[in-house]
């Protein structure tokens, strides 16, 4: 190689060069590598820095971990859950509005598919005669019926939540215990959760103009008492405890059961157990 | 009992198949179309005042500064629809100063506001030796408002000129990833939610880029020629033609990027495909008719106009022609996301047809009354800051 000025020059620029280069990404790596730990320990110690208290006086919400569950061989399509949410956390008496829902399945002789209905069909609301109370027509009356089965709905209460992900002022949030409530005095009413959640969950309550959905009756359970739905419910379909306690009913119902969950290909980790439920379920 | 019986003030969509409850109610209206619409047409006016300032493309001299200020106009107008659309306005700016970072809303804010200042500040450089000028021309509280623009700066000499034009471009050239990047958050608002199957996709926030430059360049065509022909003044036809090419060959590329969208979605078929074929069959049957017919004849005209090297008169009608058809497409694609996007029920056993209301906040009389608004206010800006070059046929560049 030869080692005229200019080479020396060249080679001088392409070292110097080098050198920047190797410094940038060493500054970058620095940089990145102490980000992502900076994130790391801030995650770590937001998780820490919830006080053991929560927002419910004398209610330790870092000790437990609710979870809820339904048994579709057991609802008889009744709806006095759908009428004592309402009624409970003053959902508008409108079938545009759930924080929980049944849905009715019903398979003909012969079809392969379910014909598939909710208290907010128009007939099924013709047939209750009136917007404060549901129940479901009988369409079927003179049909020749397969198999047929309801099945409760209500918000998963996700572990990886959609909805909390792309609330854009972090007024929707998960709590310790497992339930995602909304700040009603911070949500700005976008309704991206809305979009979010791929169980529609979540509706627009045009009376507060912020997002609402269930709570799991967060007023109630953090009493130590059920949900209104479940409190409600006359057959034992809807069942809810906490993970953390082995005699609770909804370990006894995931044990004794061959549960599942809605959607899991969404990797949102929903914690609302079904059993009796089929692939039509979605 | 009374006060809980409460009829909801927006309109139930009625629906075929089973839908979840909550849907029947759309969250996102005309004003979520009309939103991802009118911050589209700031990334295309852009992008041709860039191609001037920043790669000193000579023939778009004559629309450069007018583009600038369109671009301006649209995005000082682009966050209304979605400020009227919030069931709580004014706690807006919680997004800004309490950002919730995993959200895509969140990151609204900050990338219009430094897009926002980014573009004022170009604005401000480009106008400055006029600026200077009207300040010392004009009286009373115009004047004043102009010795305010002037920032007590009002040295016009040939170096501070080429200082100018040295940020103008240095803007212009910063701009361009900034619009990329604005208009490839808007695709990423939609295409990021795996709750939506018609929106669910990696195509999305490229989509929305594409035809957001088609909907820009298209505005900027009708602005330019309607705005000559208020002022009498000749359309500088070298320009139109220029325009005509890049209209052309983002057209040609939105068209087939779309194209593979469905080509892809269906040669898939998974899960859900019946549905969609319902979707599109039905409630936005017409909408995508008229996408796609809107941006074929437009891409033919365009076409013809190119080969046979069209000059005067039928330049001009035909551009104006084809670039209204493709702002109407473009308006079309909007509506056939968004709301197509809703009408595909998340139980994918159901189709939702919905009709916008005409009156109200979520109403298309408001909707376009918005959209109305931008262009007024470009017409303000332009009484301001007359953006207008002469046409070269005329009389040779100013600058």
């Amino acid at each position: 190689m030869s080692d005229r000025p200019a080479d020396r020059g060249r080679r001088g620029f392409l070292g110097r060069f080098g050198k920047m280069l190797a410094a940038a990404a060493a500054l970058f790596g620095t940089f990145a590598g102490t980000s992502i730990a900076a994130i790391a320990r801030a995650a770590a110690a937001a998780r820490a820095r919830f006080p053991a208290t929560g927002p419910v006086p004398g209610y330790d919400w870092t000790k437990h971990r609710w979870a809820f569950g339904v048994d579709a061989t057991k609802c008889i399509g009744c709806l006095r859950c759908a009428e004592a949410c309402k009624v409970e956390n003053k959902v508008p008496f409108n079938p545009h509005e759930f924080r929980t829902w049944v849905e009715r399945y019903v398979y003909l002789e012969g079809e392969e598919k379910p014909h598939v209905d909710s208290q907010d069909d128009p007939g099924d609301v013709a047939a209750a005669g009136t917007l404060l109370n549901y129940r479901f027509d009988d369409r079927y009356r003179n049909a020749k019926v397969e198999k047929a089965f309801f099945v409760p709905k209500l918000c998963n209460h996700c572990e990886n939540p959609p909805c909390v992900q792309v609330c854009p002022v972090g007024a929707t949030y998960k709590t310790p215990d497992g339930v995602v409530l909304i700040d009603k005095n911070y949500c700005i009413g976008c309704r991206y959760c809305v979009q979010a959640c791929p169980y529609g969950a979540r509706y627009f309550n045009d009376q507060t103009n912020t997002t609402d959905k269930c709570t799991w009756c967060y007023h109630r359970i953090t009493k130590g008492l059920n949900p209104a739905c479940v409190e409600a419910c006359p057959a034992g379909a809807r069942i809810f405890g906490d993970l953390d306690d082995p005699a609770s009913p909804i370990n006894e119902f995931i044990r004794s059961h061959p549960v599942r969950v809605l959607k899991p290909w969404t990797g949102n980790g929903p914690n609302v157990y079904y059993n009796g439920i089929d692939s039509e379920v979605s | 009992m009374d006060s809980l019986m409460h009829v909801a003030p927006f309109v139930a969509s009625p629906y075929t198949g089973y839908v979840y409850p909550n849907e029947t109610i759309l969250p996102w209206g005309v004003l979520i179309v009309i939103y991802p619409y009118i911050t589209g047409l700031v990334a295309g006016a852009f992008i041709v005042s860039s191609l001037s300032h920043t790669f000193r493309i000579e023939r778009f001299k004559p629309v450069s500064r007018l583009a600038l200020l369109a671009a301006f106009a649209f995005l000082c107008f682009a966050p209304t629809p979605l400020l009227s659309h919030l069931g709580h306005p004014e706690r807006a700016f919680e997004a800004i100063w309490t950002a919730h970072w995993s959200s895509a809303f969140a990151a609204f804010g900050y990338v219009a506001g430094f897009y926002f200042i980014l573009l004022g500040m170009e604005v401000w450089f480009a106008f400055r030796a006029d600026i200077v000028a009207m300040a010392q021309r004009t009286r009373g509280a115009l004047g004043g408002l102009y010795r305010v623009l002037t920032l007590g700066s009002y040295d016009v000499s040939e170096r501070a000129l080429a200082y100018d034009r040295k940020w103008t471009q240095a803007l212009a050239a910063l701009g361009i990833p900034a619009a990329i990047g604005l208009h490839g958050y808007v695709g990423f608002v939609f295409g990021s939610l795996k709750s939506r199957e018609w929106w669910s996709s990696d195509l999305m926030p490229i989509i929305f880029l594409l035809s957001a430059v088609v909907s820009g360049v298209a505005a900027l065509v009708v602005i330019y020629v309607v705005s000559s022909r208020v002022r009498k003044t000749p359309v500088d036809e070298d320009c139109l033609t220029g325009l005509a090419w890049v209209l052309w060959s983002f057209l040609i590329v939105t068209m087939v990027v779309e194209g593979l969208e469905y080509v892809e979605m269906f040669y898939r078929s998974i899960e859900g495909i019946a549905e969609i074929r319902r979707l599109i069959a039905g409630p936005i049957w017409a909408g995508l008719t008229i996408q796609a017919l809107f941006s074929v004849i437009p891409f033919a005209v365009l076409s013809t106009l190119l080969a046979r090297r069209t000059r005067g008169a039928a330049l001009i009608g035909w551009m104006v022609f084809s670039s209204v058809l493709v702002m109407i497409a473009v308006l079309a694609m909007r509506w056939n996301v968004v709301i197509g996007g809703q009408e595909l029920s998340k139980t994918a056993k159901g189709i939702l047809t919905f009709t916008p209301p005409l009156w109200g906040r979520e109403g298309v009389a408001w909707a376009l009354t918005l959209f109305a608004l931008s262009f007024v206010y470009l017409w303000a800006l332009t009484r301001l800051l007359p953006p207008w070059e002469p046409a070269r046929v005329a009389a040779p560049a100013r600058r």
